[in-house]
């Protein structure tokens, strides 16, 4: 696939004219996708794409496109050709962009990081008979995922990943479920059967007789994978500039009124772990670590370059979203064996599901509790409990009511597929509130 | 491209194979404070081949279109078949692939040539500059998107239909500002208006009327108070009303989902495969039918992606639970009867339980008849926030405008309103339903399912509607 993007790349950027840019960006995969549910398959499949993106600059004019991409290299080219003549036509008739920005990255970058992977037809085999009778319903995902980056000032970049991932609940006869994913580039049987008997393991303690508890303000733990839910609201009307200088974030109480946020929290977008590519859609390439909020307070945004251009700041290569690609919640000193001694009584919530704004500027999130979900008391799980509804304050939950944070940040891979598999995640801890609103 | 020479051509031992190609254009401009901010294009087209290997279904999907690419796929897709047939969840039989034959077009009255790149342009930040109707509108956006879609399918039993669409969906908003106050008004909620419709959707003297009033009334929440807190009546909107219904009706009523394929992402449903003829959903007056027959509506097609033919039905009728939303794989799994709603967000995933059109139907109250029947009560409109649980029963929606109702008037406008309910008992609070004259259609391109997870198209359309006894909220 490399090669396919370099010689288009060399095809189409020769044919460049005066006053001409141009951004080619490269996305693909090729995924086995196996669907489960009661522990067979529901569904299986293999999906083998790719897609050229074109950002097209003439003089003061932009429009952007892509096209889907066959893998035979002279077709391709004559595509991409068709598609670069479509653009140059669309952008004589456009209205002059003063942001747009003209693409100077030279930088380049090479990185390809090959697994082991199960075959195709070996899928099946290998996952499904370790899950025995238990009632498990989830998705598999294998393959190889390629991102490529170049321009017409001549930066360059690829980079491709092989991994899997089996993403899972776990299902009680009384419908009580725990979730868990397992991950990873280098296919291990026993390791992965080993997993799955810890998860099955954990599954026993959702067999205590649920209870109902009242809508109320809770102490509560919310362990990593909930944390990584509230992280993503960030991406969502948070940490971009553009949407804090347009009136649609939650942060702008920070930026403009001096909110803050618990001296336990901070959060940056730190790509050292080497999970996410560093450069962006234009070939930008991010500072490793750019911390957004240090102990509280609000330090820096993702700023894009259309953005820094805009309001004469200085970009920080953010995606054109300006939303998270690598985010990491710093971990605290809370160890993960007091967790429980240190909520005393109240609720542990695994995960969380659906979340969104009831009130995005001034920072009000709505969701559900989900999976895992326990009442606590004096220390001790007493039995799981049955589905809340929150609806609190993000100033609340990461400011005055963040009590301690536990020292272990956990990986919390992206496993949605929307838009082809992702290859973001989430590091961050667990979190002890000393109150959390429940309200249905 | 000739699927049906394709398909002759492809040597694999399977007993059924199908090839579904499709092609999508989708342009989306977007102007933001009178400059553009995007004007793109995205062009995808790829093949589904789909074989049936003892029982189990295995797809391959390429976007390598020519003989040998859609050979390898089908040689790729029988191996995965035979492999997964050990550990099938269901054996499925050809009969879960209805032989279809026909075509589908969507109905528009002016075509995509009309507008050039340049004059699509100029009415968007015309749009932008009536929007901005004073100093304290802080950002204005005008968006629009049109979909050209075309899929054709074929398949070894006989299947030969192809379908195209050309859907348009269109946005204006205006953010307002006043010191620490924000408010934000839309066109009946993001992308809302969405249609298989042609540029007449972008009629000028039509935009630019509507944008003065999103305009307006985003300054007018500025000094509006909020929403009160309390259980009291709730009007709704119909552009409200489609989140209402594809959320705590639609999603609820999908058999893949009743059966548990979504347990790990979308969630179960509170609905079980015993409720159907039995469970009083709602009260008497709601009335819900999936129907893809309606002409300009956002999801209407002539069949789904498995081949069965899309007809119009009652799901609730009087209130009863009578049919859930299952094409023919989830109708034979569970015995029930459904509906053609087997579908695949694009080439590169396979079909699954969809909502396509979801409406309510009308039913015989006026506007000025809901409106005056309530002692106190809120009307609101817009969608601004949803969220519900994982069985479809715990839900919080909020609204953008809000207006309260006293003594069967409506008096001061309210911002950020909320409300919470479960689902169940808040269809069964349902006290009117509005006229004909009261029914508007809407849609959203963005309804999200599935592992792999698909985005895909959906229409709603209702009538005004009131609640009684809702729990209603402001905001921070």
């Amino acid at each position: 696939m490399e090669k396919l993007f370099k010689q288009i790349t060399q095809g189409i950027m020769a044919d460049l004219k005066s006053g001409e840019h141009l951004g080619l960006s490269f996305g693909g995969e090729n995924t086995t996708f196996a669907r489960i549910n009661a522990a067979k398959i529901r569904q299986i499949g293999n999906v083998d794409e790719a897609d050229l993106g074109f950002n097209y600059i003439w003089n003061t004019k932009c429009c952007t496109g892509s096209i889907s991409l066959s893998g035979n290299v002279e077709e391709d080219l004559k595509q991409a050709q068709t598609e670069l003549n479509r653009l140059r036509e669309e952008a004589q008739q456009l209205p002059d962009d003063p942001y747009l920005v003209i693409p100077d990255s030279t930088e380049t970058s090479l990185n390809e990081k090959f697994g082991s992977l199960p075959e195709p037809q070996e899928v099946a085999a290998k996952i499904l008979p370790a899950m025995g009778q238990a009632d498990l319903t989830g998705i598999w995902a294998s393959g190889r995922i390629f991102q490529g980056s170049s321009n017409s000032a001549g930066g360059y970049h690829w980079f491709a990943s092989d991994s899997f991932s089996l993403d899972y609940s776990l299902i009680t006869p009384e419908e009580k479920m725990v979730k868990a994913t397992y991950g990873g580039s280098n296919w291990d049987q026993s390791e992965y059967e080993a997993f799955l008997a810890d998860s099955i393991e954990k599954l026993k303690l959702m067999s205590l007789p649920p209870k109902k508890i009242e809508p109320g303000d809770y102490r509560t733990f919310i362990a990593s994978a909930g944390v990584a839910d509230v992280l993503s609201m960030f991406s969502w009307g948070g940490v971009s500039e553009a949407a804090i200088r347009q009136s649609e974030s939650s942060l702008g109480k920070m930026r403009n009124e001096g909110a803050k946020l618990s001296p336990h929290f901070t959060l940056s977008e730190d790509f050292s772990s080497g999970l996410s590519p560093r450069f962006n859609g234009n070939g930008e390439v991010a500072p490793e670590t750019t911390v957004l909020i240090n102990k509280g307070l609000l330090s820096q945004t993702l700023v894009s370059s259309r953005t820094a251009k805009e309001y004469g700041i200085e970009s920080n290569f953010a995606a054109g979203d300006e939303g998270l690609r690598a985010a990491v919640m710093s971990a605290g000193n809370l160890k993960e064996s007091e967790v429980l001694k240190a909520l005393g009584t109240g609720v542990y919530l695994s995960n969380l599901h659906y979340l969104n704004w009831s009130d995005m500027i001034g920072g009000r999130i709505t969701g559900m509790t989900r999976y895992a979900c326990f009442w606590v008391e004096n220390g001790e799980i007493i039995a799981p409990i049955e589905n809340m509804r929150f609806d609190d304050s993000l100033y609340n939950m990461l400011g005055e009511q963040l009590e301690a944070v536990t020292e272990t940040a956990l990986v919390n891979p992206d496993v949605e597929t929307y838009d082809g598999r992702e290859l973001s995640a989430t590091i961050c801890p667990g979190i002890l509130l000393k109150s959390f609103s429940l309200t249905l | 491209m000739d699927l049906q020479t394709i398909l002759s051509g492809i040597d694999v031992r399977a007993d059924w194979v199908g090839l579904r190609y499709v092609k999508e254009n989708t342009g989306f401009r977007l102007v933001r404070d009178g400059k553009p901010e995007t004007n793109t294009r995205e062009s995808k087209q790829g093949i589904m081949v789909e074989v049936l290997v003892n029982g189990q279904f295995a797809y391959y999907g390429t976007s390598r279109l020519d003989t040998a690419g859609i050979q390898a796929a089908a040689e790729r897709a029988v191996v995965l078949a035979q492999a997964a047939s050990k550990y099938s969840l269901h054996s499925f039989g050809i009969e879960a692939r209805p032989v279809a034959k026909g075509s589908y077009r969507s109905a528009f009255q002016t075509a995509t040539d009309a507008f050039s790149p340049g004059e699509f342009s100029e009415l968007l930040i015309k749009a932008t500059a009536e929007l901005k109707v004073s100093d304290k509108v802080v950002s204005t956006n005008a968006m629009g998107r049109i979909v050209e879609s075309e899929s054709h399918f074929v398949s070894s039993n006989g299947s030969d239909f192809d379908q195209q669409y050309l859907m348009v969906s269109a946005d204006y908003s205006a953010v307002a500002q006043d010191g620490s106050i924000t408010q934000k008004r839309t066109d009946g909620g993001l992308l809302a208006k969405s249609y298989q419709a042609g540029m007449e959707v972008f009629n000028e003297d039509d935009v630019l009327a509507r944008c003065r009033i999103i305009g307006a009334e985003a300054v007018e929440l500025l000094s509006a108070e909020d929403c009160p807190t309390g259980i009291m009546d709730l009007v709704l909107a119909p552009d409200q009303m489609m989140l209402q219904i594809h959320e705590s009706v639609g999603h609820a009523l999908e058999i893949d989902r009743i059966l548990g394929d979504e347990r790990n992402y979308a969630g179960w449903s509170f609905v079980r495969l015993a409720d159907f003829g039995k469970l009083q959903y709602g009260s008497k007056l709601m009335n819900i039918t999936f129907d893809p027959t309606i002409g300009n509506q956002f999801a209407s097609y002539a069949y789904d992606d498995g081949g069965l033919k899309a007809e119009k039905e009652f799901l609730i009728k009087e209130g009863l639970l009578l049919r859930g939303l299952g094409g023919m794989e989830s109708q034979i799994r569970s015995g029930l009867d459904g509906v053609a709603n087997f579908r695949a967000s694009s080439w590169n995933r396979a079909p699954i339980d969809r909502m396509a059109n979801l409406n309510l139907e009308p039913g015989d109250s006026s506007y000025d008849e809901i409106i005056s029947s309530v002692e106190k009560g809120v009307f609101m409109t817009s969608n601004r926030s949803w969220s519900i649980d994982d069985y479809r029963n715990k839900f919080q929606f909020g609204c953008e405008y809000g207006k309260l109702i006293e003594n069967g008037k409506l008096t001061k406008t309210v911002k950020n309103p909320n409300y919470r309910a479960i689902s169940n008992p808040f269809w069964r609070s349902l006290k009117k339903v509005g006229n004909q004259d009261t029914f508007e259609v809407y849609g959203t391109p963005f309804c999200g399912k599935g592992e792999p997870n698909q985005v895909i198209r959906v229409g709603h359309a209702s009538p005004l509607c009131l609640f009684g006894d809702v729990e209603i909220f402001g905001g921070v």
